[in-house]
């Protein structure tokens, strides 16, 4: 209670402040569809918490404006053996509350995403232990090889250890701790280009640029931020076109149109570097969710080729997504390292193939089956889901269409509820822009000790592709490593595996008084905002 | 016996005050019309539409997006509405997605009607304990309006039922919540009037001849205390309509495939700012039109019964 | 006297109780809480640990004793969402609601009132027909269509009123209002109005009602009869009889204004308790939905008390009618 009064009344004083040098005060408000889910940087492993955080927060890599890995609080890295990772740490970097970032903060830091509450686990882990050789320098040793480590870690925020341990914040936010760790959710510490001054959840947030940052090169002018959450689009683009905000995303794609119309505001449009894809139960020998009984059709791969034949991906970005996709027919997006042109055409749109395969396959009413849908995590998640299930029927496959929220729909179709579904649509962003993390996460056979395939809900399963996934693991020839990957993706395609859709667009809308960075996976980086 | 009684009640009723006073109320006649028009285009909506909206081979997303042919040059005569953002036709939309409004508006009225009347009599009637554990009850179910009860009641149906099976049964739920969130106005209308009527000399008179308690509830109290319950009817009608749209709106109603106005409305609104406005101001129209006529209807019912309002 | 309030409070705790139990296990079957609170990097066996630790594996008896013994204290548990006491949340949001709520409910109140008294006084007069109808097209229009038109002409064609939010607040203690500010009470036109307009029309149709039928009891004619002034009649003695039923409704009417500000404050964004719940049910935040829920029928229930002790002292027969049943 007392914390909240305090929050207010700083946040009322803020408000006062504010409007006393406006004049001077260069401020920006922006709108998210929700909020981000704490201020602790390692509560939740989630691209917009994440992202939103990266401008309070560093790790010792950080990601630029194209995604690239660029030293962060690290200035040099160096890999001294397969398992080992020199830092060289950036000197005078300051913690916004003035103290020193050193050595102790960064092991301090690793120790914290491996503490109960911590979401950063998978990415803490990747890492034994780490010697400190001197303030500025740390000594890395990782499980086994770990080339992709310095990337993984650009998403690794460094805390600290003296601010942590005054506040009670040794280990990350975590629900059972009543009083001891809440501190983190609402209060924050970085070493980032700008402070939070006030959080209230769900309500508002305030920025304000802080005034040690250690990087004078950070182009933007702007002096204070303040960011709400508007879950309601219409409303967003409502507030953005009456300017009471300067910046929102998501937009809705049909209201681009309407943006251009508008005098001072534009609608930024972009490729996001996440797949949005249709998977398949390839495992249980009777599907869940169909009328076919005894069998399962979508282990026949001539059945899965019908569905991707039916597809017709132009349609779809011209209607649903207003043009504003990009058809695929590869599991990764341009931006990923990995990617080769060569194996992006998508499955052509042949109905009468489909027919023709449903036919040999012994289907030649087609079959009944249950899609499994999200309503509120993809750019018109559900309306793609609809639009798949009016193609399909075209060639006989009546796709029942089950669309839920987001925290249903996960609910039902993840590991923890044992895969419930029998197809299903996803979209996939590999957090260190790397295929293998694809390999690895979507494409192996599910590997309950190594984890491999958690989120291969379809169990598609090839000895082959799973070797090669391994091998792009630890490979460090770059030439031998696409090799690798090339031979996996042209498996994966041959068998459809899966039925890649498109790259959802980024969409943002701006008003014109500013100019800012897209980046690909849709995080909002501060750093770029300039006020003309 | 039962004919000739029913035959006389028809003509008492066509020479009776109402019968003449509707006649004589253009208000009366012409917001019936319209309502019993939105009715009859509802219940036959697979005669008149021109689409099977239900069916997903038969829409073509080729055509989705499409504005009236009248109001844009991308328009296309097949469609005199506009299309939506599947390519289904918005008139036949609106079509089957009125007799989904309709049939789950009447339906839940008169599942209310019913629970409310039975309990309202035995709460009124019977007083005491009955009557507090009843008033009680209708006091937790007022505290939780329609929106609530169903966001719950879809919350627990969807954990009880297999998931396959909720867009199928979206309908029954939306019913049973509506229905539910809604039998406390004719209960506490019952009681209230019950309590007045039962110390009225007719009824002590029946209950000193020794008559059943039940017969002369139903018997001799329930007819005199009926009229408003028409009225509540009407009224709840509309307003049951609405709570549908509302849920819908919500998305915790019909299902984008089997669209009800507040579906379409729902769908329809995130194209409002981009231009698009026929595929939510048609449904929306429409359903402002029915639920109005209903209610015209219902305040033109409620004045006509009331005998001392002549 | 005293007795039959006992009886109320009594009658009043076994609803709340009631409705703690049917609010706890409706709860208990929506989604799981568990895959919101973590990412998508988390193993079944953390999951499985985190479950065990917030006591949702423990048997459902177990786990509604928890439950209620700390909702007495006022105490229901972390929000799984936020992560900090619902408590906390609920003190943080009910500012917002309140002042949403008791605007809308003044505004309807001392619009609705005079409007109902005017139309029934001149019951044919053409004021009072286009009330009427103006009325009729406000209960048949949705809450959420009035919101959107509303945003739609005065927030973007017109950019007079802002489309979403409180504005601006002051921090008044733990109260933080809107009505101090500029852009605060520009914020809360459009809001205060979309929720009033229902209740309002809502009022004036039952207070018009009310007041034709006063007019037409055998006393008001004697007045009249008796050569008292026109405006003596419906003032001094109609309005009054008119008010005392009125009171009831309109009393059960406001606990649902703040109901029903979950629609409201989904369209504009106003951060209040209904959106916290609306969230809480997008997110599955168990201990939010449970505590909005008390809260609401705590409310109701104590207006519905209140409405009963003023019945009891207006109509002496419904009293003494129930005390006696009650021994």
């Amino acid at each position: 209670m007392s914390m909240m009064k305090k929050l207010l009344i700083s946040s009322a004083v803020a408000g006062i402040v504010l409007s006393a040098n406006m004049a001077s005060a260069n401020t920006l408000k922006f709108a998210f569809q929700g909020d981000a889910q704490s201020l602790d940087p390692h509560g939740l492993n989630e691209t917009f918490t994440l992202g939103f955080l990266s401008n309070v927060y560093e790790g010792l890599t950080r990601l630029d404006k194209d995604i690239k890995v660029v030293p962060g609080l690290a200035t040099s890295w160096e890999v001294t053996s397969p398992t080992t990772i020199v830092f060289k740490l950036r000197e005078g970097v300051k913690f916004q509350n003035g103290n020193s970032f050193n050595a102790d903060d960064v092991i301090f830091s690793w120790k914290r995403t491996l503490s109960e509450g911590s979401d950063q686990k998978v990415r803490g882990s990747m890492v034994k232990d780490i010697k400190k050789i001197d303030d500025l320098t740390v000594e890395i040793h990782t499980n086994g090889p770990q080339p992709l480590m310095p990337s993984e870690w650009a998403w690794i925020y460094m805390m600290d250890k003296e601010w942590s341990e005054a506040n009670g914040a040794t280990s990350a936010a975590n629900v059972k701790d009543k009083d001891a760790n809440g501190y983190t959710l609402t209060h924050a510490n970085g070493t980032g280009p700008f402070e939070v001054v006030s959080r209230q959840p769900d309500v508002k947030t305030v920025f304000k640029r802080s005034a040690s940052h250690w990087n004078k090169d950070i182009i933007t002018n702007i002096t204070d931020i303040e960011f709400t959450p508007v879950k309601q689009a219409a409303t967003r683009t409502a507030a953005l076109i009456s300017g009471e905000l300067d910046m929102v995303y998501p937009i809705p794609v049909q209201d681009w149109k309407r943006l251009d119309k508008e005098d001072g505001v534009s609608a930024l449009r972009g490729a996001e570097a996440r797949t949005i894809f249709l998977g398949m139960d390839q495992s249980r020998d009777e599907l869940l969710y169909s009328n076919i009984k005894g069998k399962n059709p979508l282990k026949d791969v001539r059945v899965r080729k019908a569905m991707a034949h039916s597809l017709n991906l132009d349609i779809i970005k011209k209607k649903i997504m207003r043009g504003a996709s990009t058809p695929t027919g590869l599991m990764i997006a341009p931006q990923v390292n990995g990617f080769n042109a060569e194996y992006n055409t998508p499955y052509k749109y042949d109905p009468a193939l489909s027919k023709k395969l449903l036919t040999e396959a012994g289907y030649p009413d087609g079959f009944e089956i249950t899609i499994d849908c999200p309503n509120n995590r993809y750019v018109n998640d559900e309306k793609i889901c609809q639009a798949a299930a009016s193609m399909m029927a075209k060639v006989g496959i009546k796709m029942k269409v089950l669309a839920q929220p987001k925290s249903k729909y996960f609910g039902k179709v993840l590991a923890q509820n044992n895969y419930d579904t029998s197809m299903y649509l996803l979209g996939w962003t590999p957090g260190s822009m790397d295929v293998h993390n694809v390999l690895q996460g979507l494409i192996s056979c599910q590997n309950k000790e190594t984890k491999a395939g958690l989120f291969n809900l379809g169990n598609y399963c090839n000895a082959r592709v799973d070797e090669l996934q391994k091998m792009v693991g630890v490979e460090t020839d770059a030439a031998k490593r696409q090799a690798y990957v090339d031979e996996a993706m042209k498996i994966v395609k041959d068998e459809v595996a899966y039925l890649p859709l498109h790259q959802q667009p980024l969409s943002w809308g701006v008003s014109d008084k500013f100019t800012l960075n897209q980046r690909a996976d849709n995080a909002f980086d501060f750093r770029y905002v300039v006020k003309k | 016996m039962a004919k000739s009684s029913s035959n006389s009640k028809l003509k008492q009723f066509f020479e009776g005050d109402l019968w003449h006073e509707f006649t004589h109320s253009p208000v009366a006649w012409i917001s019936f019309s319209i309502m019993f028009l939105c009715l009859i285009l509802a219940t036959f909506a697979p005669y008149i539409a021109p689409f099977n909206i239900f069916d997903l081979a038969a829409i073509d997303l080729m055509d989705a997006d499409l504005p009236p042919p009248w109001a844009g040059e991308d328009g296309d005569m097949r469609f005199p509405l506009g299309t939506d953002d599947q390519g289904r036709d918005i008139w036949s939309g609106i079509l089957y997605g009125a007799q989904i409004s309709i049939f789950v508006g009447f339906t839940s009225v008169i599942i209310s009607a019913i629970i409310g009347i039975a309990l309202g009599l035995l709460a009124g009637y019977k007083g005491g304990r009955v009557d507090s554990f009843i008033m009680r009850v209708a006091d937790i179910q007022l505290s939780f309006p329609a929106i609530l009860i169903a966001l719950l009641i879809d919350g627990v149906m969807r954990g009880l039922l297999p998931r396959e099976s909720h867009d199928e049964l979206a309908i029954y739920v939306l019913i049973f919540a509506i229905s539910i969130s809604g039998w406390v106005q004719y209960a506490r209308t019952i009681r209230g009037s019950v309590m007045v009527e039962k110390h009225k000399e007719y009824v002590q008179a029946g209950q000193v001849i020794g008559l059943p308690q039940s017969i002369i509830a139903v018997r001799h109290i329930l007819p005199n205390v009926l009229n408003p319950i028409f009225v509540i009817g009407t009224i709840h009608l509309a307003s049951a309509i609405i709570t549908e749209a509302t849920l819908s709106f919500l998305g915790v109603g019909m299902s984008p495939t089997t669209p009800s106005l507040g579906t379409l409305i729902r769908i329809g609104n995130e194209y409002l700012l981009s231009g698009e406005w026929w595929i939510t101001i048609f449904p929306g129209a429409a359903l402002v039109i029915l639920v109005l006529s209903v209610n015209i209807f219902g305040d033109w019912l409620r004045d006509a019964l009331n005998p001392k309002l002549r | 006297m005293f007795s039959f309030l006992v009886k109320r409070l009594l009658q009043s705790v076994v609803v709340l109780v009631a409705v703690a139990l049917i609010a706890f296990s409706l709860f208990k079957f929506v989604g799981d809480p568990i895959n919101n609170m973590v990412g998508q990097d988390t193993t079944l066996e953390e999951r499985e640990a985190l479950r065990e630790s917030l006591g949702l594996n423990d048997p459902f008896h177990q786990q509604f004793y928890n439950f209620m013994v700390n909702a007495a204290v006022g105490d229901f548990g972390i929000s799984y969402r936020h992560k900090v006491p619902v408590s906390d949340l609920i003190a943080e949001r009910a500012p917002a609601t309140l002042e949403l709520s008791i605007i809308s409910a003044l505004l309807s109140i001392f619009i609705g009132i005079p409007m109902g008294v005017y139309t029934a006084i001149n019951r044919s007069g053409f004021l009072s027909r286009s009330f009427m109808t103006v009325s009729l097209v406000g209960i048949s229009l949705p809450t959420f269509l009035i919101g959107i038109l509303f945003i739609f002409f005065f927030g973007v064609i017109l950019r007079w009123l802002p489309t979403f939010g409180r504005g601006e607040v002051v921090a008044l203690g733990w109260w933080t209002t809107g009505l101090l500010t500029w852009s605060g009470i520009k914020s809360l036109i459009l809001p205060s109005i979309t929720l009033a307009l229902f209740q309002m029309t809502l009022i004036m149709r039952l207070v018009r009602t009310e007041m034709l039928e006063v007019l037409c009891t055998d006393y008001i004619k004697f007045a009249r009869a008796r050569g008292l002034h026109e405006r003596a009649v419906n003032f001094g003695h109609a309005l009054k009889n008119t008010l005392i039923p009125v009171i009831t409704i309109i009393g059960l009417q406001l606990g649902l204004v703040m109901a029903f500000a979950i629609i409201t404050e989904t369209v504009f964004q106003w951060p209040g308790m209904g959106m916290l719940f609306i969230q809480a049910i997008e997110e599955v935040d168990v201990p939010v939905m449970a505590a909005y829920l008390m809260m609401i029928s705590l409310i109701f229930v104590a207006i519905n008390l209140l409405v009963d002790i003023l019945y009891a002292f207006v109509d002496p027969r419904l009293t003494i009618d129930g005390g006696s049943k009650h021994g």
